[in-house]
């Protein structure tokens, strides 16, 4: 936001009081935020509500994949390699479908960030979530802003001892809960569960949520806002991508400037007043302890809550809502001028915008598609070059391949190999002999796995040195499924 | 440059104190749990050079209170690969080589175990892809020798060929018929001649059937009459595409002036009998292994032969 004459006068009559910072180190401010409702307040309860629901129900979701195939509806079985979504299966070959959900992620962080700035921060980031609610436990447990002050400046006094002792225990138990829970993602869950109360699960487990834990505790309790101002890069990430036409929380300072603490009184003695009454309501609310009116900041997560306190306020003094509110830069401007402000809806809806979902859409109708006619069986042919061909007895020359075949599906399935071109050849399997060998090999594989079969295929030694044929592999079930893959067979140079 | 640290109005906060161009920069004052994070660091590192090997010496470094060391830790992983593999090793040391393929995981051990040794004793003649070369045979294709059931390479790996210090080693003699004196220049070209008529590498000639004249009296008993070899001698095959040396004349005429005699070692002196026979399961696995015989106890016999040499 650009430095208008008013506002750099206002803030710098604002911080002419500042104390010189002499120390390279700051203290953390403790930030007590107060309690608010409000339609922001109400749709953060409602995030908070559905991510929280999310995180904590998923793993515990059934699906029935058959007798072969883990019955947990979202899996990352890291031990088998397999990533199971709901009717979906990823093998680690298709690890670009969660490269593509990544990117899709990201490009939809890009499309809310433009739209409506931080908004993943000031409503679904985790450390928003759980800092949120470990300060509603606060306040539940300690009381509201002025009481905690109260308790933080008392001497240690036992009730004090016992309101954190208190407020801490409640802490751990929601970040035990917090950190066990992301376990169940990799393990079959009602399984693991009963293994780690009984002392069987594996350590990783219990290091994995003893840490989760600790950093829950310690990043929802105690770092707070640090993380978003210090630790966390996306803010300074967010801050490049909005632009004068993102909606970014604001206090419309031609407004609000001069502010009068006593309005009525001003008004009546026909001093200049603005609509701010200084009542600090929007400093008291806010999670992260900033001032809005000192315009966008770092610190700023546009949880919107300043918005709520002040709109109340703005009732109470008889004034119009939003003070502080959702507005675009050019819509400020714009109002500045004396001039209406676009709608929301046109200031959404704009090339940028669009051209971000598009992307976004079309990676994911793209992903959709290719899982639609992506292939469940597989052959690989991988030629044995040491030596790349041998001369038998009777003068034929046999070539090897390790040939391996993937059954995708969580059923067995019997296939046959055979061998397209390549006249006069027939292989055998290494639990075969060359009296058994043919044209086509039947096979079983076992569900959802490799199949590695060691395959000998015998041709004539008349022939080019080099010779194309295929690998064709075809399931014998209803599903009649077909793959095949290209090899050469290598024969020695003529004359030898 | 202004070397003046002033408070930045809008920020309220401190400079460094210089100016280039007009531009200022911050000096925005770290957060106070960042400086304690870094001195938590250095306390766990002095933590870390006590209880850990940290302080190099000339010839040493400091042992470090848990008496933790790579080496000592590999050891331990070795000691307990070991010992997991003992049990399976037993296993397949006292399973008579032809009942392994029954037990599938004895099997694959004995697979995997085989690959890895030949790595380490065989590659040196016969290859790493087991094809061998010219004068060492190659494992992987359907000829053989002295035999190829998984019982007749288990006795040829562990009593060696032609060696000296095992009394049951596969031993046989070819005559040096050049050499020796057995038969003079033209005779031996004529014995070539036959030999390669049999291998279908020339047409029938006047040479060639005085050569097989020749061949059924000195080569016969050992190549057999029809040149197809004989196992028990260790006496290739002549008629097949497959040399151990190589079938040109000039080569062929080079075995018969003055013999073959490869030789092997007697691994029996060297390896374990589990090590023989995981190697004999892979030797045999590699493509051109035979079945083995009804009668095993036959082909498992000690071959040691002196072929009868005929004089013309």
């Amino acid at each position: 936001m650009p430095m208008t004459p008013e506002t750099d006068a206002a803030m710098s009559t604002m911080n002419d009081t500042a104390a010189p910072a002499e120390s390279l180190y700051a203290k953390r401010k403790s930030v007590f935020p107060k309690q608010i409702d409000g339609p922001f307040r109400r749709f953060k309860w409602l995030v908070m509500a559905v991510t929280l629901t999310i995180y904590w129900v998923t793993p515990w979701i059934r699906w029935d994949r058959g007798p072969h195939a883990p019955d947990q509806a979202v899996l990352v079985d890291l031990a088998n390699r397999r990533f199971f979504m709901f009717g979906i299966e990823i093998w680690p070959h298709e690890f670009y479908y969660v490269a593509g959900l990544l990117i899709m992620a990201g490009v939809g962080l890009f499309l809310v960030t433009s739209a409506v700035g931080r908004a993943w921060c000031g409503y679904a980031c985790p450390q928003t979530v759980w800092t949120d609610l470990f300060q509603h436990v606060e306040r539940f447990l300690d009381g509201d802003r002025n009481a905690q002050i109260r308790l933080e400046k008392a001497p240690w006094t036992p009730l004090k001892v016992w309101k954190r002792v208190r407020k801490w225990a409640v802490w751990l138990v929601i970040s035990f809960l917090t950190g066990g829970a992301w376990i169940f993602y990799f393990a079959d869950a009602p399984t693991l569960q009963h293994q780690f109360w009984t002392g069987q699960a594996p350590f990783v487990a219990y290091g994995t949520t003893f840490v989760l834990t600790m950093t829950t505790f310690i990043f929802g309790g105690f770092m707070r806002e640090q993380v978003c101002i210090y630790m966390c890069p996306w803010p300074r990430i967010q801050t490049a991508m909005t632009d004068e036409k993102s909606l970014i929380v604001t206090y419309k300072h031609w407004r609000g400037e001069p502010r009068t603490k006593g309005l009525k009184k001003a008004h009546d003695e026909g001093m200049p007043t603005g609509d701010c009454i200084d009542c600090l309501q929007c400093v008291q609310v806010c999670p992260t302890g900033i001032d809005i009116r000192e315009g966008p900041q770092i610190g700023c997560i546009t949880c919107a809550l300043c918005i709520d306190a002040c709109d109340k306020v703005m009732a109470q003094v008889g004034r119009p809502r939003g003070l502080i509110d959702y507005a675009t830069e050019i819509d400020c401007e714009a109002e500045m001028k004396g001039e209406a402000p676009a709608p929301v809806l046109k200031r959404l809806f704009r090339p940028r915008t669009i051209a971000y979902f598009a992307i976004w859409t079309s990676i994911g109708l793209a992903m959709l598609f290719a899982l639609g006619v992506r292939p469940r069986i597989d052959i690989a042919a991988n030629a044995e070059r040491n030596p790349v061909y041998v001369r038998l007895s009777d003068g034929s020359i046999r070539n090897s391949y390790l040939v391996k075949i993937r059954n995708m599906q969580s059923r067995p399935r019997a296939m046959t190999i055979g061998i397209e071109g390549l006249e006069g050849a027939v292989m055998w399997h290494e639990g075969q002999t060359r009296d058994q060998a043919s044209r086509a090999l039947r096979i079983d594989v076992p569900a959802d796995q490799v199949l590695k079969e060691r395959v000998h295929v015998v041709a004539p030694a008349q022939g080019e040195a080099r010779q194309d044929f295929a690998f064709t592999l075809r399931t014998l079930d209803e599903g009649a499924e077909t793959a095949q893959d290209d090899e050469t067979f290598v024969r020695p140079e003529t004359g030898q | 440059m202004a070397e003046k640290k002033r408070i930045d109005a809008p920020t309220g906060t401190q400079t460094v104190g210089h100016e280039w161009d007009g531009i200022e920069e911050l000096d925005t004052p770290m957060p106070r749990w960042w400086v304690w994070t870094f001195y938590a660091t250095i306390v766990f590192s002095l933590g870390y050079v006590v209880v850990y090997p940290a302080i190099p010496f000339l010839n040493d470094a400091s042992k470090g209170l848990w008496g933790w060391s790579s080496r000592g830790d590999l050891h331990q992983t070795m000691d307990a690969e070991i010992s997991r593999r003992a049990p399976i090793l037993s296993a397949i040391a006292t399973t008579p080589i032809e009942k392994l393929a029954a037990q599938p995981e004895l099997m694959q051990a004995a697979m995997q175990g085989g690959a890895a040794a030949f790595k380490v004793h065989c590659v040196q003649c016969h290859g790493s892809g087991a094809a061998g070369s010219k004068g060492y045979p190659n494992l992987i294709d359907d000829d053989w020798l002295w035999g190829g059931d998984l019982q007749s390479i288990e006795y040829t790996i562990t009593h060696g060929i032609r060696n000296p210090d095992e009394p049951q080693t596969r031993n046989s003699l070819m005559p040096a018929f050049g050499k020796d004196g057995i038969l003079n220049t033209t005779q031996v070209q004529d014995v070539v001649s036959h030999v390669r008529v049999i291998s279908g590498q020339e047409k029938p000639s006047a040479s060639s059937r005085r050569g097989d004249a020749l061949f059924q009296q000195n080569c016969a008993v050992c190549h057999g009459g029809d040149g197809k070899g004989l196992r028990d001698f260790g006496a290739p095959n002549l008629t097949d595409p497959i040399w151990l040396h190589a079938g040109d004349r000039e080569t062929l005429t080079q075995t018969v002036m003055n013999s073959r005699k490869g030789v092997m070692p007697a691994w029996g002196h060297a390896l374990d009998k589990a090590t023989i026979r995981m190697l004999a399961v892979y030797v045999h696995g590699l493509g051109g292994g035979e079945a083995t015989p009804v009668q095993a106890q036959v082909a498992a016999a000690p071959a040691t032969a002196t072929p009868a040499v005929a004089t013309p």
